[in-house]
């Protein structure tokens, strides 16, 4: 809320600058975000009356004209296309500094000589930008300052409110804040009971009580709606940031800010039978003073006549009902409206007004009556008319308790972490405007004011307690616990050593957005349907990804398109997957690299990356759950990777991930420059490992055999390797592919492969007969499974 | 005698000089051979000593034998001469450029709001936080009801959040992994204390030069028996200077408003001066007692327990350690941005 200083000083004077006013309402939880002058710094401008103007011989747009300081005339030439005779401006002499330094002088226009500026708002640092001369009223004195006149030293506050102080939306409310904390009196003007002149009255009823307990109205007849409200009013408003409108809905404004009870002004001509607050009908239409027309929902509460509705409820009022320049007899509405009730209506219309704000966040219920008085004297004051009685509609029932709410000094201590006092918690308290009535020693039931909607446990009470003695006033102390240990699973690979293996090969780690485009989803994962976002902030951020692999190969382009010719990425995160009705959010580890296989060097020429150093670099990831060999690589299938260079991972017969080389035909459409190899796993499965056993070292020396098999190109040398594990059984330490060679001298559609046994016994040394009856064993195995032969 | 004394002498000088001039290993060789070997010069004039008389053998023996020790030293002198500089010649072609590059891969980064995570949980992990985890697609029960927002609350306008169908929303904050967690101690008939922070992604339907409209927030909740506003201050007051490493860093809590902590407060820290010399404050944490209603809604008694919550926003601390200014550089990944985290 924005609101003028000198405004709030009027209702609460104290004795600060206006630095410490607002650093102790901002320690007080009612933060101030800005602070600034009304007007920007200068001098010299006072209130001039263009007394003559005429067209400027030789310049199209400009104008000469005589302006009168009363005792003075001078002439200006002036561009502003209201310059007219008769108007008042504010006039800035010969000698005076406007903002920014800017000194006036006595000057020549196209050859016409001006002493001194006519000023726009904009000008005098009171507007962003004016398109013409500030009219002053006709009543301003000529020759007046006009800082002075327009009270001009005077800061704009603006305090960003928490929706729990719906009660401080108002110089009323902030009034009482500041009393407490300065422990300064409140000066608030009486509001005096306006008589009524006449006896007409507009009868009200309440068909919907749980939504407006209470319904305050008036007539007032014969206003005069072409009069202005005074200049103090509107600036005032100004300052508030609220238009100056009509003299009728000005004052109900200012009555919301002064008071803090939002009205609403009818034109009692335009209504008809009497006013019915009820539950909109469903489908009902209204045309809003803005002009929108809006299908209401029947959750919501309207002010209607006989034949339709009105106004919604405590948010805005209609076109065809409101005050308008013809009216001459007005009806003022002055009503609670229950926080529930019109909580999200506002929102549900695409709306947000002063009005709703305040209603959601919990009007002062006792306020209405006063509120009216206050409105009647104004519009009467301002527009004359004569106003009728005030006629009062509520439901006991349902207007809100005033509640009382049971403290405990013990409380109070337990949750502060100090023990305060009995007399100065009472004393603390009381200055917010709290009823205490002890009850026993050390607790008192606290009676809550109306005003206060978010006081309804013995916690708040604690808060509001805290927060007047001074939350940096309270003590600190260091929680003590128990030294338990907790247990720590060696087993399990932490994410952050997972994060440090691939830094260490020199990944670089990313963090995408969990959204995507559509598009983009269906070129990575056609066969699931990504679950999208019913409000999305853009459409390539509208479905969420299934697959870490699209944000890498964007992330990806993003550089090579910026002079980055190798990339090597990794991301973790959440994935979200539906299956059935069920959605899995799983988290994922992906990578991609692209570009040469190390950072370009004065040694050697660069090699361009390949499937097997992505792979080279994940098996080092997988070796640090100590269970490396569990990962099994098969030849597999994925939407976005190259059929021919595709692997899945596979880690106790479920398949755990993907990699490989991204699908050209995508790379084409991602517009890659090089190829690009890909990787994404379960992170779970990557981090599940085990704990060493150890097993004796063998003193026996170790034997080693090599094969060279001849075999068809298709098959895989991994399948291979187990084959031969399971042939040669405990006795074998190892077995590793060391060549792989197609070409001349072997046979069309076969390679050659070229694998070491390395054999050992753990308690004696290894006979050759048995080990020649081993390889035996083997290469007949493999000719059977595999139809493999020994390269002659 | 005397011919003898003469011809060993001229024949010492003479190899003496002879390894003098000599220039290499080979050439050495030589001359030992010549001199030393088996018919060496030196050595035939022993075989020579038969033609002498008894009395006269030992001495001229004597003096043999001392010539030829005079040349061995002058010839070992001069090899361990030759091999020295040999092997400073072979050095000297073995010198390489140091200052090139070396071989491998270049050192890779770890994200700037990963690192920013890391330090905060592990901070509180010193003091027996452990970190939990939760979904990032929430049900509108654990992100408001159960901390108590309630439908028509004004707080969750503030929210901005993204709805994927009326009770399904992308989290608005890891404040749910508290519900979460303190439900899972319910269910497991466990107590209290209950100390954990939550580090994650969280979403809010707003985008701009300072909103991104994805982020990441570590919450934390301390709940045991008689937990104070003051040990939430201490705590938070610790953590602060720990992280960013300055034991004299100012810091200040201002009362707040949270629907799931009362009282709630903003924490601000110093961060330079304004032009008049004053502290310029900046907030960078939300924090407050659990309110009961969150207590309740999770299965804890409010009057046995009580707890404080933290909340605070990584890409902000990041931005204030690492001097970041600017916040969609954290999703960019510009290599050149990921590059200086090394």
């Amino acid at each position: 809320m924005k609101f003028s200083e000198k405004w709030l000083r009027q209702w609460v004077n104290i004795e600060v600058d206006t630095q410490e006013l607002v650093d102790k309402i901002t320690m007080a939880g009612l933060e101030v975000d800005d602070v600034e002058a009304v007007a920007g710094e200068f001098t010299g401008v006072i209130i001039g009356e263009i007394v003559a103007c005429e067209q400027h011989p030789d310049a199209d747009k400009l104008r000469v004209t005589q302006v009168s300081t009363g005792s003075e005339s001078f002439q200006v030439v002036c561009g502003a296309p209201n310059a007219r005779v008769g108007i008042k401006v504010p006039f800035a002499t010969v000698g005076a500094v406007l903002p920014g330094n800017f000194k006036i002088k006595k000057a020549k226009l196209r050859g016409v000589e001006s002493f001194g500026m006519l000023c726009a708002e904009e000008e005098l640092g009171m507007a962003e930008s004016s398109d013409g001369l500030m009219e002053l009223p006709l009543d301003a004195t000529v020759g007046q300052d006009i800082r002075e006149y327009l009270s001009l030293d005077d800061k704009i506050i603006d305090v960003d409110l928490t929706p729990n102080r719906g009660d401080c939306l108002s110089i009323a409310g902030l009034a009482r804040e500041v009393s407490a904390n300065f422990l300064a009196d409140v000066t608030e003007e009486q509001v005096a009971e306006v008589a009524p002149a006449i006896d007409d009255t507009f009868t009200v009823n309440i068909d919907a009580p749980q939504g407006c307990p209470r319904y305050v109205g008036r007539v007032i007849r014969n206003v005069d709606v072409s009069r202005s409200a005074p200049l103090w009013l509107t600036e005032r408003l100004r300052r508030s940031g609220i238009r100056s409108i009509d003299p009728v809905v000005d004052v109900t404004n200012y009555v919301m800010l002064e008071l803090g009870q939002p009205m609403h002004g009818f034109d009692l001509d335009t209504l008809s039978g009497s006013i019915h607050v009820r539950m909109a009908k469903a489908e009902e239409k209204l045309t809003l003073l803005d002009g929108q027309e809006v299908t209401l929902n029947d959750n919501t509460l309207v002010i209607a006549d006989e034949q339709k509705a009105l106004a919604i409820a405590g948010v805005m009022g209609g076109e065809g009902s409101g005050v308008s320049e013809k009216t001459r007899n007005i009806f003022l509405e002055s009503a609670f409206f229950d926080p529930i009730t019109i909580a999200g209506k506002a929102r549900s219309y695409g709306l947000h007004t002063d009005s709703s704000h305040r209603f959601e966040r919990g009007v002062d219920f006792q306020l209405q009556k006063k509120a009216v008085e206050r409105a009647t004297a104004l519009i009467v004051d301002i527009c004359g008319g004569e106003p009728g009685p005030v006629t009062e509609v509520a439901s006991e029932a349902h207007l809100p308790a005033l509640r009382e709410v049971t403290l405990r000094s013990e409380k109070v201590t337990s949750l502060l972490g100090m023990a305060i006092e009995n007399s100065h918690i009472e004393a603390l308290l009381s200055r917010l405007g709290l009823g205490m009535i002890a009850d026993g020693d050390g607790c008192w039931k606290v009676s809550v004011p109306s005003w206060r909607f978010d006081i309804s446990i013995e916690e708040d009470l604690v808060e509001e307690l805290g927060r007047i003695y001074g939350y940096n006033n309270l003590p600190e102390s260091t929680p003590t616990a128990l030294l338990k240990m907790k247990q720590v699973d060696e087993s399990q690979v932490q994410e952050s050593d997972i994060r440090r293996a691939l830094t260490a090969r020199g990944y670089q780690e990313a963090v995408c957005f969990s959204f995507i485009a559509p598009e983009l989803h269906k070129l990575f994962d056609p066969q699931h349907e990504p679950v999208a976002l019913s409000n999305p902030i853009a459409s390539d951020l509208s479905v969420m990804r299934t697959t870490l692999l699209p944000g890498l190969v964007k992330t990806a382009g993003y550089n090579l398109n910026r002079q980055q010719s190798r990339v090597r990425l990794f991301e973790t995160g959440l994935t979200f997957v539906k299956e059935g009705d069920e959605l899995k959010q799983e988290p994922m580890l992906a990578a991609l690299i692209t570009g040469s296989r190390h950072p370009e060097s004065w040694q050697g020429k660069a090699e361009a990356v390949d499937f097997f150093d992505l792979k080279g670099d994940f098996a080092a990831v997988f070796e640090l759950g100590q269970a490396g060999n569990e990962f099994v690589f098969r030849k597999g299938e994925h939407a976005a990777m190259h059929p021919g260079q595709c692997a899945e991972i596979v880690r106790d017969g479920n398949v755990i991930g993907h990699m490989g080389a991204l699908h050209p035909s995508l790379a084409k459409t991602m517009d890659m420059p090089a190829a690009v190899y890909l990787v994404e796993l379960s992170l779970k499965a990557v981090t599940k490992g085990k704990v060493t056993r150890f097993s004796a070292l063998s003193k026996y020396p170790e034997v080693r055999r090599d094969l060279a098999l001849v075999v068809s190109a298709s098959i895989a040398a991994g399948d291979i390797e187990r084959a031969i594990e399971s042939e040669a059984g405990e006795l074998l330490r190892r077995v590793n592919t060391f060549d792989v060679y197609a070409g001349q001298g072997i046979e069309e559609g076969c390679k050659s492969l070229a694998m070491g046994l390395t054999l050992q016994h753990p308690s004696r040394t290894l006979k050759d007969d048995e080990v020649n009856e081993l390889v035996d064993r083997v290469v007949t195995r493999l000719k059977q499974e595999f139809n493999a032969s020994l390269r002659q | 005698m005397e011919n003898l004394d003469n011809t060993l002498d001229k024949l010492v000088a003479s190899a003496l000089s002879a390894v003098e001039a000599v220039a290499d290993a080979s050439g050495l060789d030589e001359i030992r051979v010549q001199f030393l070997g088996k018919k060496g010069e030196l050595t035939s004039l022993l075989k020579a000593l038969g033609q002498l008389s008894p009395e006269e053998r030992p001495k001229a023996g004597g003096l043999i034998n001392k010539g030829k020790q005079q040349v061995q030293d002058a010839i070992n002198q001069k090899k361990a001469l030759l091999d020295q500089r040999a092997l400073d010649t072979k050095l000297a072609s073995e010198a390489i450029d140091v200052s090139l590059a070396g071989r491998g891969q270049e050192l890779g980064t770890i994200h700037p709001i990963t690192r920013t995570m890391e330090r905060i949980t592990d901070y509180f992990g010193r003091i027996g936080f452990t970190v939990e985890q939760g979904p990032e697609i929430e049900d509108d029960y654990h992100n408001f009801e159960a901390l108590n927002i309630p439908g028509h609350h004004p707080a969750r306008a503030m929210h901005d959040t993204f709805y994927f169908d009326d009770t399904t929303v992308l989290r608005t904050h890891t404040s749910p992994v508290q519900v979460r967690t303190m439900e899972r101690f319910v269910k497991n008939n466990e107590n209290p204390p209950i100390a954990i922070v939550c580090p994650g992604k969280v979403y809010r339907c707003d985008s701009d030069q300072t909103h991104s409209p994805m982020f990441h927030q570590v919450e934390g909740l301390y709940v045991a028996e008689k937990v104070s506003f003051a040990d939430l201050k201490s705590v938070l007051i610790d953590f602060l200077r720990v992280f960013f490493e300055r034991d004299d860093l100012q810091v200040r809590f201002r009362p707040s408003y949270f629907p799931f902590t009362e009282p709630s407060a903003e924490v601000d820290i110093e961060w330079g001066c304004n032009e008049d010399g004053s502290i310029k404050w900046l907030e960078v944490l939300g924090c407050g007692m659990v309110h009961p209603e969150v207590f309740r809604y999770s299965g804890i008694d409010p009057e046995k327990y009580t707890g404080f919550a933290f909340g605070m926003g990584v890409e902000r601390f990041a931005m204030l350690r690492y001097g970041v200014n600017d916040l969609r550089q954290f999703f960019e990944n510009d290599l050149r941005f990921l590059d200086q985290f090394r």
